[in-house]
């Protein structure tokens, strides 16, 4: 194999190790985080938004939190939120978890081809997204649902599009859960991954050349930071102090690989921000209050021509990565129930409590809103029909838009595409 | 050589005597289209305070401002990738890729979100960018400096791909490509920017001001894309070449006598297919001439076009001339570039059926 004289290790030198991540916990195993560092919430100082990152590098290794175990607000992040604003980030993220479960349900029962849940992680989205101004534009990931919820965005939309029926904006053509909406400032998904952060960076960049007031932030798993593209968005970001959040979602599996495969074993995703002189947070991303704050402090620094941030939101993939996925094959089923962070929806919802703004008949009662919600935007969608069942685009949709003009090529294509559709093949026609 | 190269011109205003290399064509483009658009930008490796490590962007900086053309990072995922989000923004960003051999880095950015975001989107984003990228060689640049990767683009749906041959020809093109709504990779071929190349390249270049295809007039005008340019008239032969090999393909036949309709594509996508079956059925004999490499090239597909389509009108079959399928070599850069030796084989074999 080697091609060493005398073969490796030859010599009477020490020989060398290749180091193989291996998370702690696989099936079956008794999951224990007790190593994890979770500071008391309201520790953490909370720097001047223009301040020098060098000055707040710490911030980079520390988890801002807000949300005690006591259910209250504490410290210097504490974003001072007044009920009615509580209560719809709690609606905004309720109604999230509604959706994801009777989506996930509708492609168990054969009406979709796919879906991605982002159980666990609502407050990343819904908190981060409603610190954000309505026209700021997001360029997002795959699990980011609940801005466009957040937004508005008309939940028949969303489901229309994961039906792909003839109701979908996007016309069939996107794997469901890829969602576009230009009038809610939400770029389109790609589904390759962390391709959106230097496109994110460089919205911000021509809304800065072009004197505007709008700021950009972008979604990007904690797996695919490994992505070249990442990398490109922190130097063109810290190169041209772009108007821009960089959000870094560890929520601790890319499918199957731990956060050590992205270089989790070594340091914090939030400190890769050091290196390129970006403004460095790590956040408790099941801390809606705390990704509330934080993603403020950086859209008001971005705003303020003060720079970029590159922010990790500390959180758990409390489900599989999509419906093709079973996580209990790789990771211990513990480990959801032991995540010292808990539940970002129950956590909120706790601190209404505690707050004496709320109490568990109008959670149920709100609840049951959202479930019927839900429900009556899933029948109305599935009148335009469910994938595979005939109800799709007009056929000639599939060869329009790849051009601005339909090109020569493709209109000989569609011809035959459209003069396929009328052969009857071995006796019959084949399923549309 | 290209005497009568600004056939096909679509403006009748060539009075004016103003003789232009490639690279003061492609300059004066940028410089009107960022003069007439706001939305234009032009961000690349050096093209800024310098002006491009060929001069296409000198004096850009310095009139239109730094914001509108600006050095970018060593970094072309980033460089295609802020242009894409620029382009979601509403600009119209024309990056420059120094090298057609860098390109790679961005080929995620340009394959998979350039080309698709139309299409994705419904329409709701589009990327109008406008890739420039100095490509082929016969300069002495080795495998990394050297490379003609145009078919790994023309396989890509969604988007555009365009070579100039003479400096009219690229003023008028970029300019189209620049205000076309879909993504453009536009090649510039850099053996030509200062004078046509025979072919023969022990021979001194002769400047780009001794050929007619480099009176460039003043101001905007365009060269559609999707049209190809008449070259010759004969009817011994048809040839289908583009850059570099444009100019050596007509050495060649002015060398050997040769009678051939030649045509110039300028557009691989969307191709000008018309033309292309109008010449060979005319002439029954069709010859492909590429510098990139042979297998899978765009020969390749062209040549599958014209048997798919002409067949009946051959009188012998289809040619492809092309550079070898390894890389680009550096001391044996002459023997690798499909010259006039190679050309000449090729013209006499297809005569012969």
């Amino acid at each position: 194999m080697a091609d060493r004289p005398g073969g490796a290790g030859g010599s009477n030198k020490p020989k060398l190790a290749l180091h193989i991540p291996e998370p702690k916990y696989r099936p079956g195993d008794v999951a224990d985080f007790s190593h994890l560092n979770v500071p008391p919430a309201g520790e953490q100082p909370r720097p001047d938004e223009a301040a020098d990152p060098k000055s707040f590098a710490p911030l980079a290794y520390d988890l801002i939190r807000v949300l005690g175990d006591d259910d209250q607000a504490h410290g210097p992040w504490d974003p001072k939120l007044d009920p009615d604003t509580l209560r719809t980030m709690l609606y905004n993220m309720a109604l999230v978890r509604a959706f994801d479960e009777r989506m996930f349900r509708g492609q168990r029962q054969g009406k979709t081809s796919f879906y991605m849940k982002c159980t666990g992680e609502e407050a990343t989205s819904v908190a981060a997204g409603m610190a954000l101004a309505s026209d700021d534009m997001v360029f997002p990931s795959y699990r980011q649902q609940g801005i466009l919820i957040s937004r508005g965005y008309p939940l028949v939309e969303m489901i229309n599009q994961i039906y792909s029926n003839k109701g979908d904006k996007l016309k069939g053509r996107q794997l469901p859960i890829m969602y576009s909406s230009r009038e809610h400032s939400f770029f389109s998904i790609s589904g390759n991954l962390a391709t959106q952060t230097p496109q994110a960076v460089g919205w911000a960049m021509a809304s800065a050349a072009k004197g505007d007031s709008r700021i950009a932030a972008t979604w990007v798993g904690e797996g695919s930071t490994a992505e070249g593209d990442f990398h490109s968005a922190c130097t063109f970001a810290t190169v041209y102090n772009a108007p821009v959040i960089l959000n870094v979602i560890n929520n601790q599996w890319a499918i199957s690989s731990f956060s050590g495969f992205a270089g989790a074993e070594r340091t914090t995703f939030a400190a890769r921000a050091l290196g390129y002189g970006l403004a460095g947070l790590r956040v408790d991303g099941n801390d809606a209050l705390a990704v509330y704050a934080s993603q403020q402090w950086a859209a008001n620094r971005a705003r303020a021509n003060a720079g970029p941030t590159l922010i990790e939101y500390f959180t758990y993939r409390a489900e599989g990565h999509s419906t093709s996925d079973d996580p209990s094959g790789y990771r211990s089923a513990q480990e959801q129930d032991e995540w010292p962070l808990g539940d970002p929806v129950n956590r909120l919802k706790n601190h209404l409590i505690a707050l004496g703004e709320w109490d568990e008949d109008r959670q149920a009662a709100m609840d049951k809103e959202c479930a019927d919600t839900v429900k009556t935007a899933t029948k109305e969608a599935e009148k335009n029909g469910i994938l595979g069942h005939g109800m799709h685009q007009p056929f000639h949709t599939m060869f329009e838009d790849v051009f601005e003009e339909l090109p020569w090529h493709l209109k000989e294509q569609a011809d035959q595409a459209t003069r396929e559709r009328k052969i009857k093949f071995d006796g019959g026609r084949p399923k549309s | 050589m290209s005497k009568s190269a600004t056939e096909g011109q679509t403006v009748a205003d060539v009075g004016s005597e103003r003789r232009l290399n490639m690279i003061d064509a492609i300059n004066d483009a940028l410089d009107i289209m960022l003069e007439r658009d706001p939305d234009v930008i032009v961000l690349g490796e050096d093209v800024g305070y310098f002006g491009g490590v060929f001069r296409a962007t000198a004096g850009l900086q310095e009139k239109h401002g730094k914001t509108r053309v600006f050095d970018t990072p060593i970094s072309e995922c980033g460089i295609i990738g802020v242009a894409v989000g620029m382009g979601a923004y509403g600009l119209r960003p024309v990056p420059e890729i120094q090298f057609a051999d860098y390109i790679y880095p961005g080929l995620d950015q340009l394959i998979s979100e350039a080309a698709r975001l139309r299409y994705r989107s419904a329409t709701e984003y589009i990327a109008p960018l406008t890739v420039r990228s100095p490509f082929g060689g016969g300069i002495f640049g080795g495998q990394t400096h050297s490379q003609s990767p145009e078919s790994i683009f023309t396989h890509v749906s969604g988007l555009k791909t365009v070579i100039p041959s003479t400096p009219y020809d690229a003023k008028g093109l970029l300019i189209s490509c620049i205000e076309d709504n879909d993504p453009v990779i536009f090649f510039e071929p850099k053996r030509i920017y200062n004078g046509p190349f025979s072919g023969f390249y022990d021979k001194p270049v002769e400047p780009w001001k001794r050929f007619d295809a480099s009176i460039v007039p003043e101001g905007h005008y365009k060269i559609p894309l999707g049209k190809a340019r008449t070259v010759s008239e004969g009817d011994q032969l048809t040839i289908l070449a583009y850059g570099t090999m444009v100019h050596v393909t007509e050495a060649v036949c002015k060398a050997k006598g040769i009678d051939a309709n030649i045509l110039d594509l300028r557009t691989l996508v969307p191709l000008d297919i018309e033309a292309i079956e109008a010449s060979v059925e005319r002439t029954g004999r069709c010859l492909i001439v590429h510098e990139a490499t042979r297998t899978s090239g765009f020969g390749a597909e062209l040549s599958a076009l014209v048997t798919e389509r002409c067949f009946y009108h051959l009188e012998a079959p289809v040619e492809r001339v092309t550079g070898f399928d390894t890389p680009y070599p550096h001391s044996l850069e002459w023997a690798y570039f499909p010259g006039p030796v190679r050309i000449g084989e090729a013209i006499d074999k297809i005569l012969k059926d």
